[in-house]
């Protein structure tokens, strides 16, 4: 049952999109297929959540069969499993599709069979990114998920869409390019693929190194971090809803995921000798971002660097190296997704009723539409991490565990907690306060069931995790005191030399 | 008994032949018969060396090649009449459907 | 002694906070609908919402009387849910202690939350919002007693960040007036400026080696010294800054004045009783900490200077609330002051009789902008003794007791503060003096404003303006404050009774100790002399003031505009908001710009340049792709010609 289980997790939405595309079904039929496999997902994904064994260390409901041989002789493997490092990351991926497709009908309005596809499609594909326990098979996901979205994008974005999807394709591609350099020389030098042996075992140093520069390449490129974050606003702006939300929620959080699975476990020699820079390049991002918020006067682009600060504060904490800055690193990564998916969902809720996302087209909307008005601001609160609210708790173990380590470093990230109240209290009052000058937001249309049935259990999760944070830092504790003590030795310079190397 | 280098300067002179031809000529049918003639330069190169060397490997290979021209004489002719028949006219210069 | 039910003091006021956010949905869909709203709906609401904190009240004093029955050291009731935030060595539970300190101020906030409630209910009547307030101010008042109540500095966090919000909802609760919402957003922006220093100072205590968020804990580290003595003095900087926020101090001040954009008894609760003191709290919590520190003659020093600063600026406001707004700042300076030398329980005492008198004016203030129809120009009331004059009894009341008038409240309160700066360690009578001149303002503003609107002939147009005196919703609620106001100096009266301090004894009496030394300074003569001196200055003050602006308003504005060049910095706060603006918010805003321009042309400029770069090349490169079979088999000859050369040169296989 156990092994089964994660097979399944990557197989229902596969399934599903197989399904999709050539079920000979209506519309509106076919909506309720997609979800059905969706929901089947999300069900699976809250059992992993539950069963898993916070207590326990290494890979869970392990599932391997041999795939084919490598040149070298190594052998590579559909390996699946699931450790504290990605069980949050699994959950939220299996949670948001749902939502996202019951959010659809109000912004997808054409080629529902392919849209319906490409998003289960690209779920599989971002579940087999955290659960694939072998560098071909993770190098195959991790494309897997890029193409829907090239499509997502390319096809239901707004009108200069062609272009960010372009952008954000060749970007990531370029990234992801580098990392298959990465990730083939540390296949060489392992002589295996296997990540469950690459976590524990060590690699020569200036494997390390090397194999880490790539690495990092392509994952902050995903993050995305300064300065190489430009292609997520344009893809954000053109991004459809669903979009966005996934692009949010998940697909960012590959690279936060990467960063850790294979920078701090694999690599780590690699990144302690980079960590200071790459906790520095966070730092800025934070900065940077959340001036470029500040600046901005589309609402969604707002919304977009301000997933830059965020995602700067979650690289800080990963390159802290603390158990604490780790485990707020992940946990940040669920919230980022939380908030900041709900977020684009109440951007798109405006656009699908007012067909604008200008700051200034709004104003006084808390009389017009108290509803969205209510939701908004929880989202907000969450965003700037309001004690109580998810974002407090994963960006105060962030800046808690890396003022340990980079107290300057944090300090100045923690000037991006003022700031990030400067700009999303600034969108809430220009949308929300003041006089109705736009007489388009007179009258609003309340908000639909399936807006609320998309939206509620996000802010519940905002309070839930605010408030009894405990069952996700249960499972991700051990993790993280692991990826602690396994980059210790690489920090001081003296004691790197009496390491033990493997011979591989 | 004839030197191998006259079956090599033969085959050379029927290569360059080839190339020649191939570089020159503007009839789909005469191009496909210039590479025929490169082909056959090289079976005769084999031929020359398998009786140099005295093995037959360099017997076994033209073989191959004929059966191998065989089958591109058999494309490259069903591919010319389609040609001929959409567009009328057999002249290399017309098919520049490729260009940059 | 392990007290679960101290859970339901703080959880109640979330429970009406609910209850009537639910409600307010309720009317909201009924509008919707297109129904009129059902006016007895209103008594329902405010029911829920003054119950979810008169029963908090009820159980505060359980609690207090459950204290007073324990051993004067071993008065300590907790409560705990489990843990909230546990990672690595951080571990931070829900749980509450209260001790006699915070039994105090738990007395304070449900008390005169309690009855700023009641008074709500006349005050907001007909406000279409009238649900959410209350919702809003429950969930302020839950949030408050979180904050008092805590046993960690997370959970202490918590309620402090929550009250920011409360306060940043409650300040722009008539959310259609922009510039309200902008009063509110600046509150919570200053204030987060504040909750930076919080942060820090909280990262530096832990790491800086205390090891633990625990309250108790970090003062305990601070006595054993395990806390390295450099970073304690930043870590309890920082932490001051952070009190300067919440407690609106210099700098950080310049939003609580603007703050009174909220509904009048909002400024009361929030902005006078009890959120603006939470700073006060967090120093006299961490008593022995900030003692150790080093750092309590800064504190001292910010106290006396704003108490004089606010005091000069309040003697110009025009607006009724605006000069009670500076007036608190100014009464919380005095807090520090006491703070800074030494005098915890002083501090804690003028904490309490300045929430029962100012709440007392600001009510007042309030009955009085009610009955002017929303007017809140002084210049524009006057000669309202005989129109309003339950309201005039009680805010003259609160207004003596603002000023220092001898045997209220405020003037033994004050006056003991006053009494330990000068007999202090910290430049005793340069801060005395501040203080004693921060007074003799204070008395003036306070006349200022008790001539201005009650005192002299109507300056209204009494046709348009139909002067009533409020409900009696409102009018109780200024009679028990005003009692509360006279009665709150029997907390503390010298060489008489001082059942605070001795109450408080156990909480502070370490801090105080290592602050001010074992022994006493000052004598009971100079103790005695400076009693005097302040009810003199007092009553001087307050008399000159009532005197000098009782005169007709055409000779008040020859005179104002002689004296231009000190009454217009005065009326426009030093022109300190302007200043900010100058030197922090506008090269901000250049800083924005900068990097918008940086992202837009220089960084997104790259990208589109090498995308722009591989363009070009591909338009000169394609023309190779001739399309000419012929020109291909040529290149490919060539090609094929120079490996062969290659490989003949180079020799390889």
């Amino acid at each position: 049952m156990n092994a089964a289980l994660l097979p399944l997790l990557v197989g229902l939405p596969f399934l599903g999109a197989l399904l999709v595309l050539f079920a000979p079904l209506g519309d509106r039929s076919l909506r309720r297929l997609a979800m059905l496999f969706a929901l089947a997902t999300a069900v699976v994904g809250g059992f992993v959540f539950c069963c898993f064994e916070g207590n326990a260390s290494g890979f869970q409901f392990g599932f391997a069969a041999d795939w084919f041989t490598l040149p070298g002789g190594g052998t590579t493997r559909l390996a699946l499993g699931v450790d504290g490092l990605s069980v949050l990351m699994v959950t939220l991926s299996a949670l948001l599709v749902p939502i996202v497709l019951v959010t659809a009908p109000g912004h997808v309005h054409k080629r529902i069979r392919e849209f319906l596809f490409w998003v289960l499609l690209m779920e599989a594909g971002m579940l087999g990114v955290f659960l694939a326990l072998d560098l071909v098979l993770f190098y195959v996901f991790w494309e897997l998920s890029l193409i829907p979205l090239y499509f997502l994008v390319g096809i239901w974005g707004g009108e200069n869409r062609i272009y960010a999807t372009i952008k954000f394709v060749l970007y990531t591609l370029v990234g992801s390019l580098v990392m298959l350099v990465g990730l083939i020389r540390v296949a060489l030098a392992a002589g295996t693929t296997s990540i469950d042996e690459l976590v524990v075992g060590n690699l020569p140093e200036p494997v390390q190194h090397f194999a880490f520069a790539c690495f990092a390449l392509g994952f902050l490129i995903k993050v995305p971090v300064v300065p190489f974050h430009t292609w997520l606003p344009d893809a954000h702006v053109q991004a459809p809803t669903g979009g966005s939300v996934i692009l949010a929620g998940v697909m960012l959080k590959m690279g936060t995921y990467g960063l850790m699975r294979f920078g701090l476990q694999v690599l780590p020699a690699g990144a302690a000798a980079w960590g200071p820079w790459l906790a520095a390049i966070g730092v800025i991002g934070v900065i940077y971002g959340s001036l470029l918020a500040w600046a901005q006067r589309d609402i969604k682009k707002l919304v977009a660097y301000s997933s830059v600060a965020h995602l700067g504060f979650v690289v800080l904490g990963v390159f802290a190296f603390t158990e604490i800055s780790l485990q707020g690193a992940v946990l940040q990564g669920v919230n980022h997704g939380i908030s900041t998916g709900a977020l684009f969902l109440l951007v798109g809720v405006l656009y699908d009723r007012m067909h604008t996302r200008r700051l200034t087209d709004f104003g006084g909307l808390a009389r017009t539409f108290p509803a969205f008005a209510v939701l908004l601001i929880v989202s907000t609160l969450a965003s700037i991490g309001l004690p109580g609210t998810n974002g407090f708790v994963g960006e105060f173990l962030i800046l808690f565990g890396s003022f340990a380590e980079r107290p300057w470093m944090t300090a100045i990230a923690a000037v991006g907690v003022v700031l990030g109240a400067v700009y999303m209290l600034g969108m809430c009052r220009e949308v929300l306060f003041g006089r109705v000058t736009n007489p388009a937001c007179e009258k609003l249309e309340p908000l639909k069931p399936r807006e609320w049935a998309a939206l509620l259990p996000l802010v519940a999760l905002m309070l839930w995790i605010g408030l009894w944070p405990a069952p996700l830092l249960d499972r991700t504790r051990v993790v993280c005191a692991e990826m602690a003590a396994r980059i210790e030795p690489w920090l001081d310079g003296e004691e790197q030399a009496a390491l033990p190397r493997e011979p591989r | 008994m004839i030197p191998t280098s006259h079956a090599l300067v033969l085959a050379a002179l029927l290569f360059a032949l080839g190339v020649i031809g191939f570089l020159r000529q503007r009839n789909v049918i005469m191009l496909l018969m210039c590479v025929e003639l490169m082909l056959n330069s090289a079976n005769l190169v084999f031929l020359a060396a398998a009786r140099a060397h005295g093995k037959v490997d360099g017997v076994m290979m033209p073989l191959f090649l004929v059966v191998v021209a065989a089958a591109e004489a058999a494309v490259g002719l069903a591919l010319v009449i389609t040609l001929f028949r959409k567009r009328g006219s057999l002249d290399i210069e017309d098919f520049k459907g490729l260009r940059g | 002694m392990e007290a679960p039910w101290l859970w339901l003091i703080t959880l109640l006021p979330f429970l009406g906070a609910a209850v009537n956010g639910l409600l307010h949905a309720r009317v909201l869909l009924a509008r919707a609908a297109g129904v009129a709203d059902d006016p007895a709906g209103e008594r329902l609401v405010a029911w829920i919402g003054t119950l979810a904190v008169a029963v908090p009240f009820a159980l505060s004093v359980l609690a207090f009387v459950r204290l007073q029955g324990m051993e004067p050291d071993a008065r300590l009731l907790t409560a705990s849910l489990g843990d909230w935030i546990h990672s690595g060595t951080l571990r931070v539970g829900w749980a509450l202690a209260i001790d006699p300190l915070n039994s105090v101020l738990l007395l304070v906030v449900t008390g005169v939350g309690a009855l700023i409630h009641v008074y709500s209910a006349g005050y907001m009547h007909g406000d279409p919002g009238y649900r959410r307030y209350f919702a809003y101010l429950n969930l302020f008042v839950g949030m408050m007693l979180m904050l008092v109540a805590s046993d960690s500095l997370l959970g202490l966090f918590l309620g402090w960040e929550g009250v920011g919000l409360c306060s940043y909802l409650l300040i722009g609760f008539w959310y259609a007036d922009g510039e309200k919402s902008d009063a509110a957003r600046k509150a919570f922006l200053v204030n987060r400026i504040g909750d930076f220093g919080f942060l820090i100072g909280g990262f530096l205590l832990f790491w800086g080696d205390a090891g633990t968020l625990q309250l108790d804990g970090l003062n305990a580290a601070a006595s054993a010294g395990t806390i390295d003595p450099g970073t304690l003095r930043l870590a309890a900087l920082f932490l001051f800054l952070g009190c300067c926020g919440k407690s609106a101090q210099i700098p950080l001040y310049v939003w609580l004045p603007d703050a009174m954009a909220g509904p009048t008894p909002v400024s009361a609760l929030i902005h006078a009783a009890t959120m603006v003191t939470a700073g006060i709290y967090l120093v006299a919590r961490l008593g022995v900490l900030f003692a150790v520190s080093g750092i309590l003659p800064v504190i001292a020093i910010v106290g006396a200077l704003t108490a004089l600063f606010a005091a000069t600026i309040g003697l110009a406001q025009r607006d009724i609330k605006k000069v009670l707004a500076y007036s608190t700042v100014s009464q919380l300076g005095y807090m520090f002051l006491g703070l800074g030398v030494g005098a915890y329980s002083a501090a804690v005492f003028h904490l309490v009789t300045h929430a029962f008198f100012k709440a007392l004016l600001f009510l007042g203030a309030g009955s009085v902008i009610h009955a002017m129809h929303h007017r809140q120009d002084m210049l524009e009331m006057g000669g309202l003794r005989s129109r309003i004059p339950t309201t005039y009894r009680t805010m003259l009341v609160g207004a003596l007791a603002l000023a220092g008038v001898p045997l209220l409240s405020g003037f033994f309160s004050k006056d003991e503060i006053l009494f330990l700066a000068a007999s202090g360690d910290t430049a005793p009578w340069l801060l005395y003096l501040m203080g004693l001149g921060g007074a003799a303002l204070t008395a003036v503003y306070t006349g200022r404003l008790l001539a201005l609107t009650f005192f002299g002939k109507p300056r209204f147009d009494e046709a348009e303006v139909h002067v009533h005196e409020s409900p009696r919703s409102m009018t109780v609620p200024l009679q028990v404050l005003a009692v509360l106001s006279v009665a709150g100096g029997l907390l503390g009266i010298p060489f008489v009774m001082h059942p605070l301090a001795t109450w408080l004894e156990p909480v502070v009496g370490e801090a105080t100790a290592i602050a001010r030394g074992a022994e006493h300074h000052g004598s009971h003569a100079l103790e005695i002399a400076l009693l005097i001196v302040g009810g003199a200055v007092g009553i001087g003050g307050l008399v000159f003031g009532l005197r000098r602006w009782q005169g007709d308003p055409a000779a008040e504005k020859a005179r104002m505009d002689r004296l231009e060049g000190i009454w217009r910095p005065l009326a426009n706060a030093w022109f300190v908001d302007q200043a900010y603006e100058r030197v922090l918010l506008a090269p901000l805003r250049g800083l924005r710009a900068l990097c918008a321009g940086f992202d837009v042309f220089v960084i997104d400029g790259a990208v589109n340049a090498a995308a722009g770069a591989g363009r070009a090349i591909g338009e000169r490169v394609r023309k190779v792709q001739s399309g000419a079979t012929s020109e291909y088999a040529l290149w490919f000859g060539l090609g094929a010609a120079l490996l062969l050369l290659i490989f003949w040169i180079g020799g390889t296989p």
